[in-house]
């Protein structure tokens, strides 16, 4: 019975599909005479899949040797060679493209949407230079990233900048990577790809402000070391959270430090912290500022609620951004624009048979989603504030110079300055290396 | 003595912490594992949602775009008045440069046997722009279509034009079947959109 079912299922789905063929097929096929024969409709292959566990096993590789130059062999010419390559190998050869930045999105695509498969290799670009960040640092910015070696290579005259407003400019990744995964999420946008700004160059294609774009980045990050990395890239929150707890990390010295005060300057991204002279550590100040660090502690809560109270009050205003969201709300502000013909959107959405109502209630359930979503993206915002505003509170005591764990790219220039030797086992000797 | 019992207190806080993220970055990994794939994905643009607005010419990060037009000779008519050839209302058939709708001159108009011809896109000077598609969809038999392809497109992460698309016609698709070419591939297969 259920066979038969089936069966004559078949045959209607059968016939359904001649009559959908047919109706295309205004003329019928011409029977030739003349010998002709049809030519075959081209499929040209795409870049072999091979070719991305490649890429994989490339990167792997990558992040292996800078980890052993920055940690082992401690040459910071091998890191410059090293991030040539990989503005070749990732950068223009395979454009940019996919690089563990933008991967953060396809990996929150594939926890929000059960649809999308994301494929392994993606998954890997992402997860990788994170472990070796929990282990080594940053070693993937110092010469795996594409974005990241193509800013080191134009540092020109680096100028130093106040630390506050490094501080101020550092919550601007918080932002982008709590947006990008919102957008992500909501299935809206990757914003991430959409404004890198290095990926046109990498090309040598694209619209003209994405180069613009990649040009002004580039000559601004003459004076200004890798302004992409430590004013947006939102990777860098993930891979500075691993960096700061590492188990390892590129050191200025090879040994201890004398405080000679030689690297103090070399770092063109300021990430060298001088150490914290004991007589600044006064019992009064560090008991002041445990009590401020405590009142600021306690505010974090506010923080948390005020950022999510206000980021969900945006979402009406973030949801534009999705086109069924936007476009819905355009339909019912201006309902005349159903005349308008040049409108393709509109044109396309009349002409799919979608009723206005299906609209509305795809675009209330994308709205919601931003409120919700806004609630965790302020609320983190909110947290990140606070606790920015308590560690300007934090003296920790500092006997050398040593580098900010979560700023430091690991790129390895300091450690061509520092005039200590190799092989100091007693620590007050401090074998002078001879400068070439 | 003091200095020792900081460091080790700093030690046993960073251990913790390292173990918290390695954890965190294994629960995300294995979540989004769950619904990976060892397969890779294209972009491609299903030709019977298509409505050949024109944005696959405009919005392609490469210009010309990776968008071109294809040829599904199998359900061609192979028509003296093609409607993807000629503008309409053209009533002497030949090939003047005017006559015809490609803007950028791809479509080569060649004769097989009266009364039939045959049409064929030179893909190095299409730039996607649907014109013809449009024509022949109109009014032929529909054989001319739009696809990505996969030698030139860059398979962007987000493919530029699937974003602007009016009739969300382009979708990942797995790169074991990089196309949609008429004739081999049918609206009904697509489980949705009628022709
Ligand atoms: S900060 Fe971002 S862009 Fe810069 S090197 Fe690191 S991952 Fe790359
Ligand atoms: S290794 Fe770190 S601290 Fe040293 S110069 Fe590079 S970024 Fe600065
Ligand atoms: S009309 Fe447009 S899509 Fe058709 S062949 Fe010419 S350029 Fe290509
Ligand atoms: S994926 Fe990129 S290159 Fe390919 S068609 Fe889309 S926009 Fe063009």
């Amino acid at each position: 019975m259920i066979r038969k079912n089936y069966r004559l299922g078949f045959l209607v789905l059968m016939v359904f599909a001649f009559l959908a063929l047919n109706a295309q097929q205004r003329f019928p096929k011409p029977e030739f005479e003349s010998g002709y024969e049809q030519p075959n409709t081209t499929t040209p292959e795409p870049r072999t899949a091979g070719m991305e566990v490649f890429d994989v096993i490339v990167l792997f590789g990558v992040m292996a040797l800078a980890t052993w130059l920055i940690l082992k062999k401690r040459s910071r010419r091998g890191v410059l060679w090293l991030s040539v390559f990989t503005l070749l190998y990732f950068g223009f050869y395979r454009n940019g493209c996919i690089c563990p930045i933008g991967s953060i999105q396809n990996v929150t695509l594939a926890l929000f949407d059960p649809g999308y498969k994301i494929s392994i290799t993606v998954l890997l670009f992402f997860l990788l230079p994170l472990v070796f960040a929990l282990f080594y640092g940053r070693t993937f910015c110092a010469a795996a990233c594409p974005l990241g070696a193509i800013q080191d290579l134009v540092v020109i005259r680096p100028i130093s900048v106040s630390s506050w407003v490094r501080k101020t400019l550092s919550f601007i990744p918080h932002i982008y990577i709590g947006l990008a995964i919102l957008f992500a999420a909501t299935g809206t946008d990757f914003i991430i790809c959409r404004y890198d700004p290095f990926v046109g160059i990498f090309r040598t294609d694209g619209p003209y402000l994405m180069i613009g774009l990649g040009i002004a980045f580039l000559v601004l990050g003459m004076f200004f070391a890798r302004p992409y990395c430590r004013v947006f890239c939102p990777y860098s929150v993930l891979l500075g959270f691993m960096s700061h707890f590492s188990k390892k990390h590129i050191t200025i010295t090879p040994s201890e430090c004398i405080n000679c005060k030689l690297c103090a300057n070399s770092c063109p991204f300021d990430a060298i912290e001088a150490p914290i002279d004991e007589k600044v550590r006064t019992e009064s100040t560090v008991r002041k500022n445990l009590r401020n660090y405590v009142i600021f502690g306690l505010l974090v809560p506010v923080w948390i609620f005020a950022g999510g109270f206000a980021v969900s009050k945006a979402h009406v205003f973030l949801s534009k951004a999705h086109p069924d969201v936007y476009l819905s709300e355009l339909l019912i502000a201006q309902p005349e624009l159903r005349e308008d013909t040049e409108n393709l959107d509109i044109q396309a959405f009349l002409e799919s048979g979608k009723s206005m109502d299906q609209l509305v209630e795809e675009a209330s359930v994308i709205r919601s989603k931003f409120r919700t979503g806004g609630w965790y993206l302020g609320g983190y915002l909110g947290l990140v504030l606070g606790i920015m505003l308590m560690n300007q509170f934090v003296l920790r005591k500092r006997k050398d110079y040593i580098p900010h764990k979560r700023d430091c790219f690991s790129c390895g220039r300091c450690m061509d300055y520092c005039p200590v030797g190799e092989q100091s086992g007693d620590r007050k000797s401090g074998i002078v290396k001879a400068k070439q | 003595m003091a200095r020792d019992k900081e460091y080790n207190r700093r030690e046993f806080i960073n251990r913790g912490a390292r173990f918290t993220l390695g954890l965190s970055l294994a629960g995300v990994g294995v979540a989004a594992a769950v619904n990976a794939g060892s397969e890779k994905y294209l972009w491609q643009i299903d030709p019977f949602k298509c409505t050949q607005c024109g944005r696959c010419a405009t919005d392609c990060v490469l210009s010309p775009s990776a968008v071109k037009c294809v040829h599904a000779y199998d359900i061609c008519g192979y028509c003296d008045l093609c409607g993807g050839y000629f503008k309409p209302g053209v009533t002497d058939l030949d090939t003047g440069a005017e006559k015809q709708l490609c803007p950028a001159a791809a479509i080569e108009r060649k004769f097989i046997e009266e009364p039939y011809f045959e049409y064929i896109i030179d893909e190095e000077l299409c730039i996607g722009c649907a014109k013809c598609v449009k024509g022949c969809s109109a009014f032929g038999n529909g054989s001319l279509h739009l696809q990505i392809r996969h030698d030139i497109c860059v398979n962007c992460n987000e493919c530029s034009i699937a974003r602007v698309c009016p009739s969300d016609a382009i979708s990942r698709v797995p790169a074991s079947e990089p196309y949609m070419i008429k004739g081999d591939f049918t609206a009904n297969e697509s489980g949705e959109a009628g022709a």
